[in-house]
């Protein structure tokens, strides 16, 4: 499954970047690696984007590319 | 020699604080060369001889983003003597990974541990020592905020640049990787000079980072030996090189984590506790909505406004009072003066007095000059001969005809009152000689009796230049060209720091990124971020504040866009020509929906540009990444954050200063110096105003009416190819309202207001062809001016702004295309359904129309160029 897949407070465990170029870069740098654990906090008002906790700090991402990233629960 | 220090760290952890504190924020704002990212420079408070410079805030060294690229820059191609690396102890982990990439750089680093305080707060316990020999170099704990630790910081950094001590870098890599980038590092040494570090060299190379790679200019043999050392690598992991690297940087990260922090079983954190309310998926909209009314009600509003008009009526207007008390006694008294309606007396009462034959000759200059004998003389003449008006009807301000009910009577094109059913003139009751008297001898109220009364500049400054005997062209100049231009953008200053203190707030204490959380899905449909919400907020109110909004937009192509698009909503200074135009065509400027009606079009405006632009080539390309870091919430700090204010409005001051200066110069020359009777007359050029026979509505003479004629076809097809409809656009360029003023200007209806029924009806008559109002035509003319390049204050911003000339008049150039396009398709479209004209630029004007549709409803074309990065 994919991140985007994870249900609102689901934890889950990075397995896979699929992306590719400067988006996949920048969301490794942010620190979503292979075996990072990531917790779905919520979802923007909106239905996009998703906020996200990973290594002790909260992060944004959309939907769509966290559709590219690979999770096992 | 100078010490050079670098700092460098992630956004959000505290590095705008230090190096305020280090240097006592007299920081030298500029940008890098090429590119729109700031640069901070300015030496350290305790020793002149050691320059910091402040990077920006940044997670990584990738090549992808400009802030990023310029910090590898500055770090691998300037070498500064030593670099700090600010570290928010809260936010270990990410932190850390820019730090093992600043450590490969090979120069003389101490990391320095930002919110310790709130480290402890936590519980957590950090052992310091341990992390100071897993990264190879000193580590020192501090709080920037608090001033703690910061002499030993610089005491260390210094210390570092004079002796050029390096660590050695961690080897954070597994074998294998570590074993390859070897191997890399053997195959660039012959290449690489002196002062080149070795290691982030080869790992960037291992990564197959082109922009590094370009820098070495390595032969193709060397490249294709890398390549293969990329390619086993990438083979027997099953990852590419880049991932593979930033994965393993982590892992070793979380290594370290592991024997350098004790972490505090976790409890929910306050910041984490307001969020849950704030971007509520409930709550998140409303509570959203109340901040931004909350805004704009301030900024925009109430205190702004009252601000601005503080500085342009008090400050660069006649002069303001120092108590509101006294300000209210003297508008009461004026108020009561004006309701009296003493002017419309004496001139009706004049005009009666010389049809009966009564010599009026200079009664008026005496009245002005406070003669009473010859006031008194004339009362005693023109009562002997019986002279009494009848039923004198009653004005207002504008000169417009009042109503009984005290409602504005419209006047036909030949000045007659046209009354409604039922509507009936207000009158005064008969002027005889002594309301005459009583009317001449009312004295106006004096500003200086009701309480201390500061004169504006202009005021003070005719006063100066009246003393030293300056010549009319003289005090035209300052007066009209200087102190009257560059004030009237001066004047937004105060709504600016007013603005400016709303949103570095909400900025500083971590509001913005949730803004953009909140609004992404709306504003990405239009190809814009959700941070565009703002700037195009703020532009309602004036669109100099809301293009420097934009500076929170990190994105460059959203930013520029938004740069681009947010003066087509119609500011504060646009609502007179909508009032000119409401006046026209339903004979009033009361009606609520006015003003949400041209917001919504100014909007649509804005939609559709985002829409077709995001489909050409520069704006072209996948959309902006969206991955951004939620800061925790936390109250700004005082200093750092009232110096955040400054610098922004500064940055507006200075340019005010010089491009705005140049330019109202400008347009104050073209507007006062022409060739006498140019359509005419004698053909000598100078200073209209003080050429003997210059006509009282001397502009028709101007170099700006030549320049009005020259550029008059342009809007031909548009219906207003008159030189006074381009003479209007060109000194609405000084700011939107002047297009009214100078309107009655040249019109000779001299300085009337928008709401007087005189000016709508000569601005229908400019329109007027064979007696039929060309409403295409004055459509036209509105919308031009209402999407066009904004007033010299907004076009000197974006310039600023864009930090880039290309981009710069690209804006300029798409606000006046689109401006213009929409004018003609207007009108054309009138012209046709209206009158049934066809012709060459109906067929443009319809072209226009489909290529719009078509480019709005286009699929967005693919991206052809594909990301930097190329497998070798």
């Amino acid at each position: 499954m994919t991140l985007a897949e994870v249900p609102i407070g689901g934890e889950c465990t990075v397995v896979k970047l699929t992306g590719d170029g400067a988006v996949k870069r920048r969301i490794m740098d942010m620190g979503i690696t292979r075996g990072t654990r990531v917790t779905v906090i919520k979802v923007a008002p909106l239905g996009d984007p998703l906020e996200l906790a990973v290594r002790g700090y909260e992060l944004s991402l959309r939907k769509a590319d966290a559709a590219t990233i690979e999770v096992s629960q | 020699m100078a010490i050079t220090i670098a700092l460098a760290g992630n956004p959000n952890c505290g590095k705008t604080t230090l190096f305020n504190q280090l240097t006592g924020s007299n920081g030298y704002v500029g940008n890098w060369p090429g590119v729109t990212v700031e640069k901070l420079e300015a030496p350290w408070r305790k020793n002149k001889d050691v320059v910091i410079t402040d990077l920006p805030g940044i997670y990584s060294l990738s090549p992808y983003s400009p802030e990023e690229v310029v910090s590898r820059d500055h770090l691998v191609k300037d070498r500064p003597s030593a670099v700090i690396d600010l570290v928010d102890v809260t936010n270990l982990e990410r932190n850390l990974y820019l730090t093992t990439q600043v450590l490969e750089c090979g120069l003389p680093t101490v990391v320095g541990l930002n919110m310790c305080d709130l480290l402890e707060k936590s519980g957590d316990q950090l052992d310091v020592d341990a992390l100071s020999s897993e990264l190879g170099c000193p580590v020192v704990k501090g709080s920037a905020l608090r001033s703690q630790g910061l002499d030993q910081l610089m005491g260390t950094a210094e210390s570092l640049a004079t002796t050029g001590r390096t660590g050695r870098a961690p080897r954070v890599f597994s074998p294998r990787v570590e074993k390859a980038i070897q191997e890399t590092a053997d195959v660039l040494k012959p290449h690489l000079s002196a002062g080149q570090p070795e290691r982030w060299f080869a790992i960037k190379a291992f990564e197959g980072d082109e922009k590094a790679l370009d820098t070495l200019g390595l032969p193709a043999a060397s490249l294709a030996a890398i390549g293969t050392i990329r390619a086993g690598v990438e083979a027997e992991l099953d990852d590419d090189a880049e991932s593979i690297i930033t994965t393993e940087r982590y892992d070793w990260i979380e290594g370290v984590m592991r024997r350098c922090v004790v972490k505090a079983p976790k409890a929910l954190t306050t910041s984490e506790k307001i969020d849950r309310v704030v971007t509520n998926r409930i709550l998140g909209l409303p509570i959203f909505v109340c901040v931004m009314v909350l805004v704009y009600y301030l900024a925009v509003s109430t205190v702004g406004t009252w601000g601005t008009d503080w500085a342009n009526d008090g400050l660069f207007g006649d002069g303001w009072f120092l108590s509101p008390a006294a300000a209210q006694s003297y508008e009461e008294a004026q108020g009561a003066y004006d309701d009296e309606d003493y002017g419309t007396v004496v001139d009706e009462y004049l005009a009666a007095a010389d049809a009966a034959g009564v010599d009026t000759d200079g009664v008026a200059e005496a009245i002005e000059s406070g003669d009473a004998a010859r006031v008194q003389a004339f009362a005693e003449a023109a009562s002997a001969a019986g002279v009494t008006v009848p039923d004198a009807p009653l004005h207002d301000a504008d000169g417009n005809f009042l109503d009984s009910e005290g409602n504005v009577v419209l006047t036909d094109a030949e000045d007659d009152p046209l009354l409604s059913d039922g509507q009936t003139l207000a009158y005064h009751d008969t002027i005889d000689a002594e309301a005459f008297l009583a009317a001449a001898n009312a004295e106006e109220p004096i500003p200086g009796e009701y309480g201390v009364y500061v004169p504006g500049v202009p005021v003070v400054v005719e006063g100066w230049l009246d003393d030293a005997g300056a010549s009319e062209l003289v005090k035209s100049l300052v007066l009209d060209g200087i102190v009257g231009g560059v004030g009237s953008i001066l004047g937004f200053v105060p709504q600016m720091i007013v603005l400016f203190l709303l949103l570095c707030f909400l900025e500083d204490c971590g509001y913005m990124s949730r803004v953009a959380f909140v609004m992404d899905r709306a504003f990405r449909r239009f190809g814009l971020s959700g941070k565009s919400f703002i700037p195009l907020l703020v532009s309602s109110g004036c669109g100099v504040p809301g293009i420097m909004a934009t500076k929170t937009i990190e994105n460059d192509r959203d930013r520029r866009m938004t740069v681009m698009l947010t003066t087509m909503i119609p500011c504060g200074a646009k609502t007179p020509i909508i009032a000119l135009l409401m006046g026209v065509l339903i004979g009033g400027t009361e009606g609520w929906w006015i003003a949400p009606f041209f917001y919504f079009l100014g909007l649509a405006a804005v939609i559709v540009s985002a829409i077709m632009l995001k489909k050409t080539k520069p704006f072209a390309g996948e959309p902006a990444p969206f991955v951004m870091e939620l800061p925790a919430y936390h109250l700004p700090a005082l200093k750092s954050y009232l110096l955040h204010v400054w610098e922004r409005v500064w940055a507006f001051i200075r340019k005010a200063g010089t491009i705005i200066f140049v330019a109202c110069v400008g347009v104050w020359f073209l507007s006062n110096f022409g060739v006498a009777g140019w359509d005419s007359g004698s053909g000598a050029f100078g200073f209209l105003p003080e050429m003997a026979d210059a006509p009282e509505n001397y502009m028709n003479w101007s170099m700006l009416a030549g320049v009005g004629n020259a550029i008059a076809w342009i809007f031909a097809p548009l219906g207003f190819g008159t030189w006074q409809a381009a003479a209007c656009s060109l000194s609405a360029l000084i700011a939107k309202e002047n297009l009214v003023s100078t309107f009655g200007v040249l019109f000779g209806l001299g300085e009337v207001g928008e709401g007087s029924a005189l000016l709508w009806a000569t601005f229908a008559q400019m329109f007027t062809v064979g007696g039929t109002l060309s409403l295409g035509a004055m459509l036209a003319f509105v919308a031009f001016n209402m999407l066009d390049a904004p007033c010299f204050a907004a076009i000197g911003t974006i310039r600023r702004q864009m930090a880039d000339t290309k981009w710069f008049w690209a804006a300029i150039a798409y606000q006046c295309g689109f401006g213009w396009v929409v004018g003609l398709i207007i009108n054309q479209l009138w012209e046709l359904f209206a009158l049934g004209n066809f012709g060459f630029w109906t067929v443009v004007a319809i072209l226009c129309l489909a290529g719009i549709i078509i480019q709005l409803f286009r699929p967005m074309p693919r991206a052809t160029e594909k990301p930097a990065r190329q497998e070798a």
